[in-house]
């Protein structure tokens, strides 16, 4: 395609998506009026009906919760797929005088990053423990909170101790994690059909609106979907990890192909 | 809209360009984790916290550990490939 046939077809398409983006957002409310009745609905129920003072909580974890067992399932089915793709190939090998070399060298990590790492650590795994249990009172939750736990082990492999963080995070312990949490928080579902009568009814006493012990089963859905995310996320991590330091590409170029079929 | 709103949509708007604009994928990794930082006080300045509180930790760690190790290991490749061919 020549330079002017490309730059005729860009022209097009630009003229065509700038008259539409003008009359879209021509449409769109004034800022800070939102419309939607749902949520208006919501607003009011949160509270009184639920007792978790964190909405978004109590919508992804009760209100809708069983979208959100869906998209835990996308998450775990993501992170089994990225470990299928990056497991050993055929023609790929373990290397182990730099694994070896990696426990001390790796990452030329300095004193100050280590002594840096070393607060870090149970400063974030304190502050996800936080966000994962007070998800029905503050901002936060399971997801945000898995999120940030998995990110303590990775400060271990920051102070350049790639094999300490596979002893604190062995790879067995986190799968089991990974798969723990998600049984879990379909069983929190199954609870609420056998107490309840309805896959996903709260089954649990309500408690009082602020208490760390409140809103029913949110804080249980949230623990459990906390240990699931970690663990997808930590399961994620080593993957790559593995590929990038330990699993060596073929030496031939034979050993190359075998690795492609 | 507050002057704090405005700055946090200029800073994503900035840190969207700079991160299309920065041409070595390396510099690029790290110019995405400044551009989640961006993206966090934009959730945060219109009062989504639980969005900001992902998006803090997937964007400014978990994003460029995973992009960063897959440079590597890019990289490491072609090294491989390069010495194959010289041999």
């Amino acid at each position: 395609m020549t330079r002017t046939a490309r730059l005729l077809l860009f022209g097009v398409g630009a003229a065509g998506f700038g008259v539409v983006l003008v009359y879209g957002l021509s449409g769109l409310p004034a800022f800070g009026h939102y419309r939607g009745v749902y949520g208006h609905v919501l607003d009011g129920l949160g509270v009184t009906e639920r007792h978790a003072t964190d909405l978004v909580t109590a919508l992804n974890f009760d209100f809708r919760g069983f979208d959100t067992l869906g998209e835990e399932f996308i998450l775990f089915g993501s992170v089994l797929g990225v470990v299928l793709i990056l497991r050993e190939m055929r023609g790929e090998h373990e290397r182990p005088r730099e694994y070896e070399a990696d426990e001390h060298t790796f990452g030329g990590a300095s004193e100050a990053l280590r002594a840096l790492s070393l607060v870090l650590i149970p400063t974030i795994l304190a502050i996800g423990v936080y966000i994962v249990v007070h998800g029905q009172i503050t901002p936060g939750g399971g997801f945000q909170g898995g999120v940030i736990l998995a990110a303590g082990p990775l400060a271990v492999f920051l102070a350049g101790r790639y094999l300490r963080m596979r002893i604190v995070a062995p790879a067995v312990l986190v799968e089991i994690g990974e798969a723990a949490g998600a049984m879990g928080y379909a069983l929190v579902g199954l609870a609420g059909l056998v107490f309840a009568g309805v896959f996903f009814k709260d089954f649990l006493p309500l408690g009082i609106p602020g208490h760390l012990l409140s809103a029913g089963q949110i804080d249980l859905a949230s623990v459990a979907v906390g240990l699931e995310v970690s663990g997808a996320f930590l399961v994620a991590y080593s993957e790559f990890l593995d590929q990038a330091l330990i699993i060596s590409g073929g030496s031939g170029p034979e050993d190359g192909e075998g690795g492609k079929s | 809209m507050t002057i704090l709103q405005i700055v946090a949509l200029a800073g994503v708007a900035i840190g969207g360009g700079a991160v299309v604009l920065a041409g070595d994928p390396l510099r690029q990794a790290i110019v995405l984790g400044i551009f989640g930082m961006a993206l966090t006080m934009l959730f945060f300045v219109f009062q989504a916290p639980d969005v900001a509180l992902s998006e803090i930790v997937v964007s400014t760690v978990g994003l460029p550990v995973m992009l960063l190790l897959a440079l590597r290991k890019v990289r490491e490749q072609e090294r491989e490939r390069e010495r194959g061919e010289d041999e």
